[in-house]
């Protein structure tokens, strides 16, 4: 069974109907005993990072998130929710996200080129790091697969766990993983029959 | 590099897609589920549904038929028509939209973008405006392009942005159904004018015509269309594989 975080932030509802599209039973949970019994867990998220972390304590979900990635279980986080693993963000001020991720979120602006549009918005193409073996949840895609991504902050200084990168007027984080810890910046259940395939790789990781 | 958007747009009517559709492989050419199966198969990178319906019956149908949609394909949704509250915003997005475009509403109440970016993110907001040239001039045009609001159309797309608005539609009324291609140089005028991506509706012909306006316009990043698609007369797969001939970067 795959639990979703729930904290209160966000639309559910692609997450719920892409699991089942892959024949995976999902539980939107807060709940320690559920998540304790779930084998994987996604951690979600839209919107800013300030009032999602805020919410993630406030319901206790950090320290639910922690133990359960402590325990090996794989977990991993989508847009915000991956934003979230890392250990600082500067998204309106600073924040201390969970560390799970070395590293830290900040404004994409400050690295594109002007003229570019933000947020960047769209399907843009993954690229994997040759130094490093392909994460799991990638083994099954191509070179240069597309994915949906919106976002206007990202992952920066994570250089030894980002795992997937994206081109868009400079080299941006895509994915990232340290150990059982996973995140994509993109949308998996927003990218189509891809994103689909990168569900179920996580869904089967042991 | 992020690669340009083509988005079929869908009006629907008490449930079913209206515009006749014209496919030799689709039997139930108004049944948006299976439309929308077929356009994300066929490799389009967005869709927009758009709410034609009057009555309350009409809307409860729509949000029905947009949980089914949204159940069964998995890329981004776009949900516009009547929507002028915040609480339009959280219907559309229960059901698993993923943007809601507002156009007349945003209109009347412009507050309406503020509080919907803050609440759902600035990537969830999209302004449609309707434009025509007036005494040379770009207007607002509300109420399906019937009226002239008298406001500046690039005035109003910038207040949109600032307020909030993570994304423009600008439908050009002067080129709709004309057949003759996009609005390049009002199209021009706003990508100058704001950095949220900007979407190109109206006027689409043929393939040629999405050639031009991403060769002409670089800075545009998705074209819209709804009868070409629907009749048949551009089939997407012919059309992206036309622009990444012509050296616009697309997802095939």
């Amino acid at each position: 069974m795959i639990a979703v975080i729930d904290y209160g932030v966000g639309n559910l509802f692609s997450l719920k109907s892409s699991l089942s599209a892959i024949g995976q039973e999902a539980v939107v949970t807060r709940d320690q005993e559920e998540l304790d019994r779930a084998d994987h867990i996604l951690l979600p998220g839209v919107g800013a990072f300030g009032d999602a972390v805020e919410k993630l304590r406030s319901t206790g979900m950090d320290r639910a998130v922690l133990r359960q990635a402590a325990a090996g279980k794989p977990l991993l986080g989508i847009c915000l929710g991956m934003q979230l693993l890392f250990e600082t963000s500067f998204e309106y001020g600073e924040h201390q996200g969970l560390g799970l991720i070395s590293g830290q979120v900040r404004d994409i602006g400050t690295v594109l080129p002007s003229g570019l549009a933000i947020p960047h918005m769209g399907w843009n193409a993954l690229h994997f790091p040759g130094e490093r073996p392909r994460s799991p949840i990638f083994w099954a895609l191509e070179e240069g697969t597309h994915v949906y991504f919106v976002h206007s902050f990202a992952g920066f200084d994570c250089k030894g766990q980002c795992t997937a990168t994206t081109e868009y007027g400079a080299e941006l984080t895509a994915a990232v993983q340290n150990g059982n810890v996973y995140g994509t910046q993109f949308h998996p259940e927003k990218s189509g029959a891809v994103g689909l395939t990168i569900l179920k790789a996580f869904c089967e990781l042991e | 590099m992020v690669t340009k958007r083509i988005i079929p747009c869908l009006d629907v009517r008490n449930g079913r897609v209206v515009k006749g559709v014209n496919f030799l492989d689709v039997q139930d050419v108004s049944d948006p589920v299976r439309l929308a199966d077929y356009y994300s198969r066929s490799g389009a990178d967005e869709l927009v549904f758009y709410d034609i319906t009057a009555s309350v019956e009409g809307r409860k149908l729509f949000t029905d038929i947009l949980t089914d949609v949204a159940a069964s394909i998995f890329i981004p949704l776009t949900v516009g028509g009547g929507i002028s509250r915040l609480e339009d915003f959280e219907r559309v997005l229960s059901c698993g939209a993923d943007k809601v475009s507002v156009n007349s509403g945003a209109i009347q109440t412009p507050e309406l973008i503020d509080q919907a970016a803050k609440r759902y993110g600035d990537q969830c907001v999209v302004l449609s405006v309707d434009v025509k040239r007036v005494d040379g001039q770009f207007h607002v045009f509300r109420g399906g392009g019937r009226v002239d609001t008298g406001l500046d159309a690039l005035e109003w797309i910038r207040q949109g942005v600032d307020r909030g608005a993570g994304e423009v539609v600008v439908n050009s009324i002067d080129t709709d159904g004309v057949k003759g291609g996009f609005d390049l140089e009002l199209l021009q005028a706003v990508c100058r004018l704001v950095r949220v991506p900007v979407i190109a509706s109206g006027g689409a012909g043929g393939i040629g015509d999405f050639v031009d306006l991403f060769r002409s316009v670089p800075d545009v990043s998705a074209g819209l269309a709804a009868s070409i698609f629907h009749f048949g007369t551009v089939a997407i797969p012919d059309l992206k594989r036309e622009l990444d001939r012509k050296g616009v970067l697309v997802r095939l």
